[in-house]
């Protein structure tokens, strides 16, 4: 029956005001269902404010057989990093 | 895990004793004693919500998909919660240092003062979904207006568990809409449970002496004065869910006052199984 339904991605931001983060996915027959299970399924403590949900046919994704030409570039750059400053001590914890 | 005494050891009842040791803590105010009323409704808000939770939780691990599981499990969870506050107060009210598990625990089945409906079995999908429709749309307007009660404890336990049944509410009414306009099967289904359970809905608004009792103080409003907006939302989704509303006929009654079929016996049986054989046990 579930195998029917379409497959959902599920997006919450939690409490304190952070971004919308993936927490899984599940089956729901539309987004309105989606959002509802996901309630049930994905707040059940306490975790979120908002949900988002996206169907997972509509994400695309990168291709794991191009992670080398993808990231590997990148690997050799450490000037891309911000390591080289010094931070004054009254800035704190960045 | 729970690490329950071994039955086989011959020390029940040394704790049948600690039991009511526990469980008679007759030290406490009973401020409220003398009100029997109070108590009986208090138990019939209760144990609607023990015993139609309990029928909700036999749904887990047995749902069509993981994610109505889930919903089922959280509202079976709402609902005993409810009863904890609701059974507590009856034991708080009653005075007699019977608390909401003594009460959950350790009545039988006359005791009991659930209605009818939310005792039956859950049949098929279509059953379970349409009972929880029947019951919350009532069991809405009910805490809606206890939200006014004149008991400032009704109306706070009203509050909180208003919020959780207007989400049971919608989800039961959006499925019963789904199903109902859905396919030819599950449409048969759902009309064939409306006519198995509309002769049980009739109850949920019969006034006897405690609740004419809890209207005079203001504790309460009548059951009767709840119907109104139970039809109008009952009429609605079911013409959504292009399901006939049945003809009004004979109704079955007495849950509220300890008259139950067959089928509490069998919950309770369940249900009650571990505090009878081994009472006090905890973990």
């Amino acid at each position: 029956m579930s195998s029917e339904w379409p497959l959902w991605e599920i997006f919450i931001r939690g409490q304190h005001g952070l971004n919308h983060r993936h927490v899984g996915s599940l089956h729901a027959p539309d987004a309105e269902m989606a959002i509802r299970n996901a309630r049930d399924v994905y707040t059940r403590r306490n975790e979120g404010v908002s949900i988002w949900v996206v169907r997972s046919n509509d994400i695309t994704a990168s291709s794991p057989s191009e992670k080398g030409p993808l990231y590997d570039p990148s690997n050799s750059k450490v000037y891309r990093h911000p390591t080289f400053y010094d931070i004054p001590d009254e800035v704190g914890h960045m | 895990m729970p690490s329950l005494p071994d039955m086989t050891t011959p020390n029940l009842d040394a704790l049948a004793g600690q039991a009511l040791a526990q469980g008679g803590h007759a030290q406490v105010p009973a401020p409220d004693a003398g009100q029997p009323q109070f108590v009986e409704f208090l138990q019939r808000m209760g144990d609607n919500c023990l015993i139609l939770g309990h029928r909700v939780s036999e749904w887990c691990g047995h749902s069509p998909a993981l994610e109505e599981d889930i919903a089922l499990a959280n509202q079976a969870l709402d609902l005993i919660g409810q009863c904890q506050l609701w059974l507590g107060l009856a034991g708080e009210v009653e005075g007699r240092g019977r608390d909401a598990d003594a009460l959950a625990y350790l009545r039988d089945a006359g005791a009991f003062r659930n209605l009818l409906l939310v005792e039956l079995p859950n049949g098929d999908f279509g059953v379970t979904l349409m009972r929880q429709f029947l019951f919350d749309a009532f069991h809405i307007e009910m805490l809606r207006a206890l939200r006014t009660s004149a008991d400032p404890r009704v109306a706070e336990i009203a509050a909180k568990a208003e919020k959780e049944v207007a989400y049971h509410l919608e989800r039961s009414a959006d499925l019963v809409i789904r199903l109902g306009d859905g396919t030819d099967e599950s449409h048969r289904r759902m009309q064939a449970a409306l006519a198995k359970l509309w002769p049980y809905t009739g109850e949920m608004f019969l006034d006897d002496a405690v609740d004419q009792a809890m209207a005079d103080a203001g504790v309460a409003p009548l059951p009767s004065a709840l119907k109104a907006a139970w039809d109008r939302t009952v009429a609605s989704v079911l013409d959504e869910a292009t399901l006939a509303l049945p003809a009004d006929g004979w109704h079955h009654k007495g849950g509220k006052n300890g008259i139950h079929t067959e089928h509490l016996g069998y919950i309770l049986a369940q249900m009650q199984f571990l505090q009878r054989a081994y009472p006090g046990a905890k973990w």
